[in-house]
């Protein structure tokens, strides 16, 4: 492909319409605290939103949650996202999705849905998803393939299902994806919370990574596998976001605009929101977008490094929820004085030591950790 | 190997179109982007217009450019790349 998109402008918007979901994954990227944050955007705002993206450049739009399909008015956000030129890209679960819908969407011009599982098996699925969803989620995938668009399924892996990766490209394979997205596990938030029990052990990656590009290599030309090795393993830290503040930005149910959906657990920063500021300000000016722009924030190894033009000293929320000091280098990197941290984290998630209990991504749950 | 009489289009798979903040042409896909230079841009222009023959996209972009001498070989060159990364379909 091209190279990256020119800097400075924010390709990519991320619409995160609301933070219900029917689904209880434990490694959600929503924020501990979501059950305490209620707010969500109406309509009109949502509009001013993509309105003020478009004119900065946007072009990829992302609607995603929480489960976005709950939102009714999302016919209206794609119909006229589309008339504004975006390139919409709708992240669902499909749970609750039904084929009715799937043509109302592609009626107001939806681009493309992304399907995400859980795992390449019901019972494994089910329990992961906290509730019966996997067979409704592969009649989903092939209504999406039925109705023209292309189609896109997302496996977050893990420690539980990444020894079936054979079987989960199969099952991909079988409904006619064009496009695979093996993602790993980000552990931050309810991840970091689970990470013993999710975290991949080396031999699993040792295991499934041969196997990833088996498959690459044997669906060449006719689906589309992308795969990353979980930067935990990678020794290097990934160029997160492309860069704070660089081509991304999200805007929060509430309308908080955001570098990433992970930067609100960052502290000493107030990011600000859509209602109360134009985004060309947000973007261009607001000290939170500026915060970790460029490399004068870095400290050292970082500073001085010369991968830092690559990756941008690696994620900020990593560095700060491991390190406690979110100008550190982020410590998957073998360079920085605090990677015994990763290292003590992969020791931990050990399978051989007594396993704790997933805690699932629910109100309950999320209202346990606002009392802390 | 293209054939000159073979109906040339942008794929399904992608949305081509002008980016006034970008000032290019792009290949918009799920999730991802890629940026045209100038050339690129003006040869996936004429393919969309609907039932054109590689042979006519040939034929017009000459004409729209006639002080470069044998354009007609660089932009052949370019559509066989196109049609690899799958970015134009080619029918009967």
């Amino acid at each position: 492909m091209a190279g990256l998109p020119s800097p400075n402008k924010p390709l990519w918007l991320l619409a995160e319409l609301t933070y219900a979901c029917p689904l209880q994954c434990p490694y959600c990227s929503n924020p501990l605290d979501f059950a305490q944050q209620k707010t969500e955007l109406d309509t009109e705002a949502w509009l001013k939103v993509l309105r003020e993206a478009r004119a900065l450049g946007a072009t990829q739009l992302g609607f995603s949650g929480g489960e976005p399909t709950t939102r009714p008015d999302l016919e209206i956000l794609i119909a006229e996202a589309r008339k504004m030129g975006y390139y919409t890209n709708l992240i669902t679960s499909g749970v609750g999705l039904k084929p009715e819908r799937i043509a109302a969407f592609k009626a107001a011009g939806l681009d493309h849905i992304q399907v995400s599982f859980q795992a390449s098996s019901a019972e494994l699925n089910d329990y992961l998803a906290g509730t019966t969803a996997f067979e409704h989620k592969q009649a989903i995938a092939r209504e999406v393939k039925k109705q023209g668009y292309p189609m896109v399924l997302c496996f977050v892996l893990h420690r539980q299902n990444t020894d079936n990766i054979a079987e989960i490209l199969d099952l991909a394979e079988n409904l006619g994806a064009d496009y695979v997205e093996l993602a790993t596990t980000q552990y931050y938030g309810w991840a970091l919370v689970n990470r013993d029990q999710l975290l991949p052990t080396r031999e699993q990656l040792q295991r499934a990574e041969p196997i990833a590009h088996a498959y690459q290599e044997k669906l060449k030309g006719k689906m589309k596998i992308y795969y990353v090795v979980p930067d935990y393993y990678e020794g290097r830290p990934k160029a997160c976001m492309n860069g704070w503040g660089n081509i991304f930005l999200t805007s929060a149910p509430d309308g908080t605009a955001l570098p990433c959906h992970s930067a609100r657990e960052l502290p000493n920063l107030t990011f600000p929101n859509v209602q109360e500021h134009s985004l060309k300000w947000i973007w261009e000016e607001s000290p939170a977008f500026q915060h970790f722009r460029g490399d004068e924030w870095m400290k050292e190894p970082c500073r001085t490094c010369p991968e830092k033009a690559k990756d941008f000293g690696g994620c900020r929320c990593q560095a700060y929820l491991l390190t406690g000091d979110a100008t550190n280098a982020d410590p998957v990197c073998s360079l920085s004085p605090h990677h015994e941290t990763i290292v003590a984290a992969i020791n931990q998630a050990n399978p051989d030591l007594p396993s704790k209990a997933l805690i699932f991504r629910n109100p309950k749950n999320s209202k346990q950790f606002s009392k802390i | 190997m293209i054939d000159i009489n073979q109906k040339i289009a942008i794929s399904p798979a992608y949305r081509f179109q002008w980016e006034e903040a970008q000032q290019c042409y792009v290949l918009l896909y799920p999730e991802g982007m890629i940026q045209l230079n100038f050339s690129a841009g003006e040869i996936l222009k004429y393919c969309v217009i609907p039932e054109q023959s590689v042979a006519t996209v040939l034929q017009s972009i000459q004409q729209a450019f006639p002080e470069i001498v044998d354009i007609r070989s660089d932009v052949f060159a370019f559509l066989e790349v196109a049609h690899k990364n799958g970015w134009i379909t080619l029918t009967e």
